[in-house]
């Protein structure tokens, strides 16, 4: 009887979590490096619309990004309620994308130039009068080639 | 004092775990996952007053989008979902027998050959984004799919493959890899051109 008893007393060991740090820090170095860190904080709403003949981009030192949309919501009363551009972190015109082009460029190695693309990354609600204002600007500039990003998927559904 | 000399305590390991999903969950928030991925294009060059080709009109796809994001090719309304199958046609159409490597209907209303046939976007200037990119895709589809069947019939490989390889500066350090994928490249380029041609949308 007592034999029993004591048994029961002892209860199931307590799982060891001492490998728990490891696994985290695993998990945690996989993150570090298979994802890029976001450099800029967008004040304007991007959804990209779908496509899929899509082609992956480049290396990310031979990419500029060129944003366009609709102000947030919190910003919709400072910034107004139509389509905007955003140029890094600054709120722009058209006629600003050729000194962000000219810096870009100056900040790379002129060797890579010609791989240089510029990566449109356009709401899906914009209207085309703005689209066609950027490729206006990046013609002028020379700056040919660029990437209409999108999101993956089929743009007929 | 009561406690017994000897070895020092051990050092409680328990927040380790906290620690460390403090900062995984950092990186989580902070970081986004994967590559961005699009259409690549390459704009025509900026001219003060373009040269107007003289072009057959037999050769030309006339594909018109309103505000209502609505499709006009060949002055047919035509759904989107039937804009790729149209474009191959236009393009592989073979209207005077030069292209040995079509299988076009010989239409006399579409297209000679592959290097005379082009597609004019013409844009409103109220259209949306989504709408042109779904065009967009749609058209390049139809490129690429013409290409990519030439192009894995020489040379056993896609051409959106090989475009891409013969893109990337990542292939300058591959001895001799660009040189052999070049004449390639722009075998196929010559053989199914891409032209897409762009007005400039209509402002109202």
């Amino acid at each position: 009887m007592s034999k029993f008893k004591k048994k029961n007393a002892e209860g199931t060991p307590a799982i060891s979590t001492a490998s728990l740090p490891d696994i985290v820090f695993m998990l945690l170095f996989f993150f570090m490096t298979a994802t890029t860190m976001k450099d800029t904080d967008l004040k304007i709403d991007n959804i990209l619309p779908k496509a899929n003949q899509t082609a992956k981009l480049h290396k990310k030192e031979y990419v500029m990004y060129i944003y366009a949309g609709k102000p947030s919501e919190r910003y919709r009363s400072s910034l107004g309620g139509s389509d905007r551009i955003q140029l890094a972190d600054k709120m722009s015109y058209p006629a600003d994308i050729k000194n962000f082009i000219i810096t870009e460029r100056a900040s790379r190695n002129s060797e890579d130039e010609k791989y240089l693309t510029a990566s449109l990354k356009i709401d899906k609600n914009v209207k085309m009068g703005l689209v066609s204002d950027i490729k206006l600007e990046l013609r002028k500039i020379d700056q040919l080639k660029v990437n209409y990003t999108t999101a993956q998927g089929n743009p007929v559904e | 004092m009561g406690k017994k000399r000897g070895a020092p305590p051990e050092v409680n390991a328990g927040s380790m775990a906290d620690i460390a999903f403090l900062l995984l969950i950092f990186f989580l928030v902070t970081t986004t996952i994967g590559v961005d991925q699009g259409i690549n294009r390459l704009l025509p060059r900026y001219e003060d007053n373009p040269v107007v080709p003289n072009i057959n009109q037999r050769n030309i796809l006339p594909v018109l989008v309103n505000n209502n994001n609505q499709l006009l090719v060949n002055e047919k309304l035509v759904d989107i979902k039937d804009l790729r199958q149209t474009a191959i046609d236009f393009i592989e159409n073979n209207g005077n027998g030069s292209c040995s490597y079509c299988l076009g209907k010989r239409d006399p209303k579409l297209s000679d050959s592959p290097k005379d046939a082009v597609i004019s976007l013409n844009n409103d200037g109220s259209t949306s984004y989504g709408t042109y990119i779904a065009v967009q895709n749609e058209l390049v589809a139809a490129y690429n799919y013409l290409r990519d069947r030439e192009c894995k019939k020489r040379y056993g490989m896609t051409y959106t493959e090989m475009d891409y390889i013969y893109n990337d500066p990542a292939s300058k350090a591959t001895e001799g890899l660009i040189e052999d994928l070049k004449p390639k490249v722009e075998k196929i380029q010559d053989l199914i051109p891409m032209r897409l041609s762009e007005a400039e949308p209509k402002k109202n």
